[in-house]
């Protein structure tokens, strides 16, 4: 079998070693070589962080037991999707009961007042998830709605962002564990309702998440608006757009990948806030469920802490890859490449 | 102060850390309808500056600009723009491009139906009803140009201003494209005023050569009246003695008396902030023009 050393320099020094001429030969079909690199190289590297976390982890000791391993995670993973079906199973009975009693109420006097109550088990992991997702979109798209414009404006406007930039430059970098109780407070004090449509712990949290997205979608909006072509500019002139044909047909299409770039840091940044504020607002999240874990101290807290871990890795890297899908689809141009 | 276009006493100085940078001093230049105008000289003299001072896009610090009786003192689609690398959005199709132009001037006196009809009919002067619905990263240099110009037409401007249209084209494509501009002015017969560095450019298209001193406080130096028959053809010129003469006008201008007359004795010409001369970005999807 030929192989192509040649060509690869990296597998050329692997093919020096007894495992990685293993690699050299599935690297010799131009086929095989794409999917080592996509597959086989990521898949190596995760192997050994698995191996050296489960040797590290069987050497610490902690006041909850032994530090879990990758095994006791997946165990844990396990356990969660359990008790949520048993969660889910118990809602169902719930409803049945409820069903049959009412039936048998309106059986024995058609004119009996029938309470349909909804169930009140606690929230499993994957309602947490949803949660979670739910509250940071909200926090993301209201930072957004307000960013885009304030940064469209800003850029064309140098007056304007002489006049907002201190503040941003100001708020920018304010925690948003200083915003929270500031956030709570207000909330608390504004949103009085008898019958609220939101929890205070979801608004608390989402609001938190929306001040502290804010700033890197406007700053990158102002930025990709005050560099448009100049001569794209001039068009604009010597047609005489007026004021919204020039917004929504010249600047925010030649705006369109700094804006993008800069709501990618934003609902990455917003998805790290969200976590310490619904540990701090109990909103029911993620964030909630790390706390309630940590507060409960069982030998099982630590895996179940770290599926979390693991858990709000994947969704962050899942919601960046959505941003980049809408990146792409929103993006003029096809051939750019974006990663 | 019957002329088409006029240009009295236009000055222009450019604020700069060391006080005011004049960049044009007293430009006398007056434009008859129908005429083709050809601005030389050498770079960052203040070509470009002229141009956009007629468009409205700069203010003269002194003197102004006339056009049909009515002082400019804002850009306006009546005096359109072919600009050097084009300037199409490149989110539109050529179609769009000329579109967002054809809306703008004729939302009013156009049906919608007469719209598309004469986006399309200006697509076809300039050849390019083939490529109507591509995006300019899919055109070659020269299909934009011819797009951006096409753009211009559609806008039935008093007066068309062109700042370097084909410069960045190789050779072969601006003769193509001279030869497509000459076409379409002897069809249209509108008021053309190029800015240009060729010489042989100059002298083909044009009915008088405004040639510029060097900067700075740059003025018009000469101007040559170009009295070849039209239809031009370039091989037949090639061999004539006038068209030599003319050109031989030209160069010697360029070469022995472009120094400005006050101010001889200054050293290099300085580079205007206004005129840098973008080079156009590599072609993605190259197509024969």
């Amino acid at each position: 079998m030929t192989t192509d050393t040649a060509h690869t320099p990296f597998l050329s020094m692997l093919s020096s070693h007894p495992v990685g001429r293993y690699f050299t030969m599935l690297g010799s079909a131009s086929g095989w070589t794409q999917i080592t690199k996509a597959l086989m190289i990521p898949g190596l590297a995760l192997a050994i962080f698995l191996l050296l976390w489960s040797a590290v982890a069987s050497q610490i000791q902690t006041s909850l037991g032994q530090l879990p391993g990758p095994a006791q995670v997946w165990q844990q993973t396990k356990q969660l999707y359990i008790e949520h079906k048993q969660e889910r199973e118990k809602a169902v009975a719930f409803h049945e009961r409820q069903e049959k009693r009412n039936e048998k109420k309106l059986q024995k006097n058609p004119n009996a007042e029938v309470k349909i109550r909804p169930y009140t088990g606690k929230p499993t992991y994957l309602d947490q998830i949803w949660t979670s997702i739910v509250t940071v979109i909200t926090g993301f798209i209201i930072a957004s709605l307000i960013a885009i414009p304030i940064g469209i404006i800003c850029g064309l406007s140098p007056i304007l962002y002489a006049a907002l930039n201190p503040l941003i430059q100001i708020f920018k970098p304010v925690s948003p564990l200083a915003w929270l109780p500031i956030v709570t407070i207000i909330v608390s004090a504004v949103y009085i309702s008898d019958d609220p449509l939101f929890d205070k712990s979801y608004l608390t949290s989402a609001i938190t998440v929306t001040l502290c997205c804010l700033w890197p979608t406007i700053i990158n909006t102002t930025v990709g608006v005050n560099t448009i072509d100049k001569d794209l500019i001039n068009v604009s002139k010597v047609l005489r757009l007026n004021w919204f044909t020039k917004v929504f047909k010249i600047v925010i299409p030649s705006s369109i990948p700094m804006m993008f770039a800069g709501l990618r840091v934003s609902l990455g940044i917003g998805w790290m806030v969200l976590i310490a504020a619904e540990m701090l607002a109990q909103n029911p999240g993620l964030g909630k469920f790390v706390w309630d874990e940590f507060q409960n101290g069982s030998s099982d807290s630590l895996a179940r802490i770290m599926v979390a871990v693991l858990t709000i890795g994947i969704i962050g890297f899942l919601l960046d890859r959505v941003m980049l899908a809408l990146q792409k689809f929103f993006s003029w141009d096809k051939s750019a490449v974006l990663r | 102060m019957d002329h088409y276009l006029e240009l009295s006493h236009v000055s222009i100085d450019f604020p700069t850390p060391d006080g005011p940078f004049r960049a044009l001093d007293k430009i006398k230049l007056t434009i008859e309808k129908g005429e083709f105008i050809s601005l030389i000289g050498h770079s960052g003299c203040g070509k470009s500056t002229v141009l956009n001072i007629i468009a409205g896009l700069h203010q003269a610090t002194e003197g102004g600009v006339i056009l049909n009786g009515k002082e400019v003192s804002a850009p306006g689609p009546d005096r359109a723009v072919v600009f050097q690398n084009h300037s199409l959005l490149p989110w539109l199709t050529a179609y769009e491009n000329v579109e967002l132009a054809v809306k703008q001037v004729f939302k009013k006196t156009k049906t919608k139906a007469e719209r598309k009809a004469w986006i399309e009919h200006n697509l076809e002067l300039v050849h390019m009803s083939h490529a109507i619905h591509k995006r300019p990263d899919e055109l070659s240099g020269g299909m934009k140009q011819r797009v951006g110009i096409a753009r211009a037409l559609a806008m039935e401007p008093c007066v068309m201003l062109m700042d370097e249209p084909f410069g960045a084209l190789d050779a072969l494509t601006r003769a193509h494209m001279q030869d497509s501009l000459m076409e379409i002015q002897a069809e249209l017969n509108n008021t053309v005023i190029m800015i240009t560095h060729d010489v042989d450019e100059a002298v083909l298209l044009s009915d008088r050569i405004v040639m510029m001193t060097n900067g700075p406080a740059a003025t018009i130096g000469e101007i040559l009246d170009v009295e070849l028959e039209r239809p031009r053809d370039r091989l037949a010129l090639a061999e004539q003695p006038e068209y030599n003469h003319y050109r031989a006008e030209v160069v010697k201008f360029l070469h022995e008396r472009h120094k400005n007359p006050a101010k001889a004795k200054e050293k290099d010409p300085v580079e205007a902030p206004h005129s840098k001369n973008q080079k156009e970005k590599p072609v993605l999807y190259a197509v024969n023009d």
